[in-house]
């Protein structure tokens, strides 16, 4: 393959990682300070102003960090923090990790600034300031070997495992050749193939992490007596739990998986990663995996990928905050009911019209587009979903935590 | 050009294919994907998105699909039929053997 042609101009960042997009991000601590948060953003005028933020008055550290690792995400240019005034969350510490990674940041209270009306007038001219202020960030030349890219599916079909997630495991493996980074989750859709997992670990510690993140989802399977397949999974054709979850892990490729990424947490190298969404065990007990389809491309951003693949046979219309979606199908009827938000058709492949070589090379140039500015169809409409639940995670894969003994290990 | 019916191959390893469309028995189908032969015959009738043995498979050997063992089988399968339920089974979890295997649902449950 060519690959001379696959650069592009993207925006330099202080901590050496360059954007795709530059995008001032308005972030709400508290549900109190959305609308206001909401109306600036849409006064702004500008597709490159959006927004994220957290619902909870009383705060979460899982919460916590994702707002920063999304402040910190290489596409995120300016920061405009927005908070109520008593809320746990502070809007002042969140700008203040903004100016550290060099990016400009203004935050405010929405009770000291004297209400709704005042607030928006004052977030829309900062937010103009810093849309001037981005105009001046240094671009740089990228590739493939700068990106970071995520992958989840959602609405599967029988075509999601033989072509969606097929075409998303073969470019997988092109990135990663081509020196890139691409991050998959789901291990609850792994169910039967830790063997598999294990063998493609990097070393020993990506083969324990990988183990205890396969367990650990096993056992909140257990918990709440729910395997990902059901009686019309083998009326469709699918024989065993090996099978359904080949269709899913396949979109990670074949090459070395170096370790298991928490949620918030940033790659130590380049190469193929899994994501583990699955909440940790405490005392409050699980929570839920993945609520939804965008709380996954939240997680994948949360990992700084600077795009997120959504592969779906049935077809789904939801984007992604901060990184641009884009969504793969691998069923031509969805393909041509919802072409305007489906990216990506990977169904030539099950009729033999092209061959998966040429299938991959169609996505890599896609990609390569993206990453240069074209939009995503969902970023053309203005879908900017995001999703940020109160949750519990560890930092790094833990075993165990001593003060609860037996709550998964027994 | 005759319209076949297609099966796809996912990896050169595999000795099943996918079915796309339902596929009577005696019925040519196209095979697309990774494999080397381009066509096989149905022995017998396979249901839309299940899987034909692409080669004859005896009882114990693996089933393979994208490269890797998704289970094993329980019977002698000949090259050209149907491969579910009732020829292969779990190596992994225990109770996809005892559902039934044109609707899937469960026979180790009493409905009382």
């Amino acid at each position: 393959m060519k690959r001379e042609k696959w650069t592009w101009q993207g925006y330099e960042r202080q901590n050496g990682i360059p954007g795709i997009r530059n995008h001032v991000l308005v972030i709400y601590t508290v549900k109190c300070s959305e609308f206001v948060a909401q109306k600036i953003v849409e006064q702004s005028g500008s597709r490159d102003v959006e927004m994220i933020g957290f619902d909870g008055c009383t705060d979460n550290q899982y919460a916590v960090d994702m707002l920063i690792s999304l402040i910190r995400h290489p596409n995120t240019g300016a920061v405009l923090a927005v908070g109520l005034g008593c809320e746990y969350i502070q809007p002042e510490w969140l700008a203040q990790i903004a100016e550290k990674e060099g990016k400009p940041a203004r935050w405010m209270f929405v009770q000291e600034m004297g209400g709704t009306r005042l607030s928006i007038r004052q977030g829309v001219a900062w937010v103009k300031e810093m849309l001037e202020e981005l105009k001046a960030t240094p671009r740089v030349s990228m590739g493939l070997s700068d990106l970071i890219i995520g992958a989840e599916c959602g609405g599967s079909d029988y075509t999601s495992g033989l072509a969606g997630n097929v075409a998303v495991g073969r470019f997988f493996d092109c990135l990663v050749d081509a020196g890139g980074t691409a991050i998959f989750e789901e291990i609850v859709e792994a169910v039967g193939l830790d063997w598999l997992l294990k063998d493609r670990a990097v070393n020993d510690k990506a083969a324990r992490d990988l183990q205890v993140t396969y367990d650990k989802a096993l056992e909140y399977c257990k918990s709440v007596r729910q395997y990902s397949v059901s009686p019309g999974n083998f009326a469709g054709g699918l024989s065993t739990i090996e099978e359904k979850s080949m269709g899913a892990v396949i979109k990670s490729g074949s090459r070395p998986i170096q370790g298991v990424l928490k949620v918030a947490g940033s790659p130590k190298h380049k190469g193929l990663w899994l994501l583990d969404s699955t909440p940790d065990p405490y005392w409050m007990q699980f929570g839920i995996t993945n609520p939804n389809d965008n709380e996954g491309l939240m997680d994948l951003a949360s990992c700084g990928a600077h795009m997120v693949f959504l592969v779906t046979g049935r077809g789904n219309v939801v984007g992604s905050a901060v990184a641009p979606c884009v969504k793969i199908t691998g069923n031509h009827e969805t393909y041509q009911r919802m072409e305007e938000d489906m990216d990506f058709d990977a169904s030539p492949i099950l009729r033999g019209e092209v061959s998966q070589e040429e299938l991959t090379l169609r996505l890599v140039e896609y990609v390569a587009a993206i990453a240069s500015g074209e939009l995503t169809k969902s970023e053309s409409l203005g879908h900017r979903e995001f999703y940020i639940p109160y949750k519990y995670q560890e930092k790094e894969v833990v075993t165990r935590r001593t003060c609860e003994k037996n709550v998964w290990t027994e | 050009m005759e319209n076949h019916k297609i099966a796809f191959q996912i990896h050169q390893r595999d000795n099943v294919a996918t079915v796309l469309e339902k596929a009577g028995q005696g019925e040519t189908i196209d095979l697309t994907g990774d494999g080397k032969e381009k066509k096989i015959t149905a022995v017998t009738e396979i249901p839309t998105g299940h899987k034909i043995a692409l080669g004859d498979i005896a009882s114990g050997e693996n089933i393979i699909k994208y490269g890797v063992v998704i289970g094993r089988a329980t019977a002698d399968i000949p090259k050209g039929s149907w491969v579910h339920l009732h020829v292969m089974q779990s190596i992994y979890d225990q109770r996809s053997s005892h559902l039934d295997i044109q609707t899937g649902a469960p026979k180790d449950t009493r409905y009382e």
